[in-house]
């Protein structure tokens, strides 16, 4: 408690709290919103709502403390302040001292509601909104909150040195495989067919998203410095050259150039620098972000049908691929100069390389079968899956008797 | 309520025209329409599909087949000794050459009624 409360850095994480928060309401809703048919979008959006608000209470309750509590064997933090107990406004934050611990934990709980707000991409237009909320609150405690303090609290993925600066690996990572098992559970909609009801919805969705990501990972920083504003503009440069690149992608496979390959590309890019932002020179960001639109591309187009599952909005092949190329690739590019934590394959440090695969594959697996098993316990007690009828008729009118269009 | 106009006994010399036009047409078709003394008319946005069976659309690298494209219909009441002036207009100004320009229908209507005063046949025009 010896460094003061600094107001320029509390300042930047007000900020960057409500930035992140823009990601999800409505960002994220908006976004997967305007890709589904018209008799979906409110549930669609509904998800990322209710999502936002059940983690909000998690979080305060029990989900902050057990994420970022004083670690107790790099597995879960000690939930000394379960209800925000013996936090008052001028304690500062354990792990950035600088700040309130009130905005760090504002801060984090955005990360914790969009993660989860991420998957409902991947299983919208068929999964039960009931199980929905039940699965918001299971993976939130059960995945989450262990994977986050592992990383992120002081547990052993980061006392091991994996490099994660805003959530490649808790977030994308995390998000895009839990995406994977659920929709493995649930099984294909009776239509495949990715036909936008609204693209414009899309296109001010992934903007909010754009704009949010500068809190998200310019806000990792903790604090108003020149860290932070290399976080910025690598995420913005990024994010531009992913674009591009899947603009590039789209003119080579069919022939045209989409709105809707440049905000994908956007987010993949977004996506890839996001655990790199804080480690990386901007020359690196243009490489990381250049190819990231590669892979997603590839396991969009190519692996999905070949393995046939039916990610509605490609959660796993934007947010699953493009945060492990961007995890890689933290230690691949990861610059001593531009932060003296990180230090990859390409500065002379190959263990940097291999830490990283580990807290991958670490995360990768137990996402994975956590979600499993929480998945297949709300199927057999719940059911995950609407009826035959709903699905057909839509979940506007059957689930919540609303509809988003009056004609 | 005004009283119906209950005399009349049907078998007007009216027809309904209906066609179905590129929606960007629209506007050209109606200021031409006026020139021609066709003022009154109801119009309707629509999908359907020619013998071609519609367009092709992308996304995310997927390609799918659209086969309801949007149209735009018309459904204009004029009298008999019209139609042609009217048939021709239409055709002039909604046509491209390309497929998709649409279709034209006529058909006989035996009686229309103004709601606002209860006249009916052509003078209900």
């Amino acid at each position: 408690m010896n460094t003061p409360i600094n107001p320029g850095d509390t300042a930047w994480i007000l900020i960057s709290t409500g930035l992140v928060l823009l990601m999800t309401v409505p960002g994220v809703a908006l976004f997967y919103g305007g890709l589904t048919k018209k008799e979906n979008v409110l549930n669609t959006m509904f998800m990322s709502i209710i999502a936002f608000a059940i983690t909000s209470i998690i979080w305060v309750l029990y989900g902050y403390p057990l994420a970022f509590g004083g670690d107790i064997h790099g597995i879960i933090g000690n939930p000394t302040n379960i209800l925000m107990n013996n936090i008052n406004i001028n304690t500062p934050a354990t792990l950035a001292p600088t700040i309130p611990a009130l905005i760090y934990i504002g801060f984090q709980l955005t990360f914790a509601a969009i993660t989860i707000a991420l998957i409902s991409g991947a299983v919208v237009e068929r999964m039960k909104f009931s199980a929905w909320t039940a699965f918001v609150i299971l993976w939130v405690s059960l995945v989450y909150v262990p994977v986050a303090h592992w990383i992120w609290g002081g547990g052993f993925l980061g006392q091991l040195g994996a490099l994660d600066f805003a959530g490649g690996t808790v977030v994308h990572i995390n998000s895009g495989i839990a995406a994977l098992a659920l929709v493995y559970l649930l099984g294909k909609r009776k239509d495949t067919r990715l036909l936008p009801h609204h693209l414009g919805y899309s296109v001010i969705g992934a903007s909010l998203l754009w704009f949010g990501w500068f809190g998200f990972n310019a806000g990792s920083a903790l604090a108003a410095n020149g860290l932070a504003a290399s976080a910025f503009l690598a995420t913005n440069t990024a994010t531009a050259a992913a674009m591009i690149s899947w603009i590039i992608l789209d003119c080579i496979k069919t022939g045209k150039p989409t709105l809707l390959g440049a905000i994908s590309g956007a987010i993949a890019g977004l996506v890839a620098i996001t655990p790199a932002a804080g480690y990386v020179t901007i020359p690196a960001a243009i490489i990381i972000g250049l190819i990231t639109s590669i892979f997603s591309y590839l396991a969009i187009s190519n692996l999905k049908p070949k393995l046939g599952y039916d990610d509605a909005l490609d959660v796993f092949g934007i947010h699953g691929v493009s945060g492990l190329w961007g995890s890689i690739a933290t230690g691949l590019f990861a610059a001593p100069f531009v932060n003296e934590l990180g230090k990859g394959l390409f500065y002379g440090n190959p263990g940097q390389l291999l830490v990283q695969v580990l807290a991958v594959v670490v995360v990768m697996a137990y996402s994975f079968i956590v979600t499993l098993i929480i998945g297949k316990l709300l199927d057999v007690t719940i059911g995950l899956r609407v009826s035959e009828k709903e699905e057909i008729e839509g979940l506007d009118t059957n689930l919540h008797e609303e509809t988003g269009y009056r004609l | 309520m005004k009283r119906q106009d209950t005399d009349y006994k049907g078998g007007s010399k009216l027809k309904a025209i209906t066609a179905i036009i590129r929606p960007e047409k629209l506007e050209k078709v109606k200021n031409n329409l006026v020139e021609v003394g066709c003022y009154g008319m109801t119009v309707t946005e629509v999908k359907g599909r020619g013998r071609q069976l519609g367009i092709r659309e992308s996304y995310r690298g997927k390609e799918y087949h659209i086969d309801l494209l949007p149209k735009t219909r018309l459904d204009i009441i004029i009298n008999d000794d019209k139609v042609e002036e009217v048939v021709d207009t239409i055709v002039k100004s909604a046509q491209t050459g390309d497929i998709g320009d649409g279709k034209i229908f006529i058909l006989p209507v035996d009686d229309v009624i103004r709601i606002r005063t209860g006249e009916r046949g052509e003078k209900a025009v």
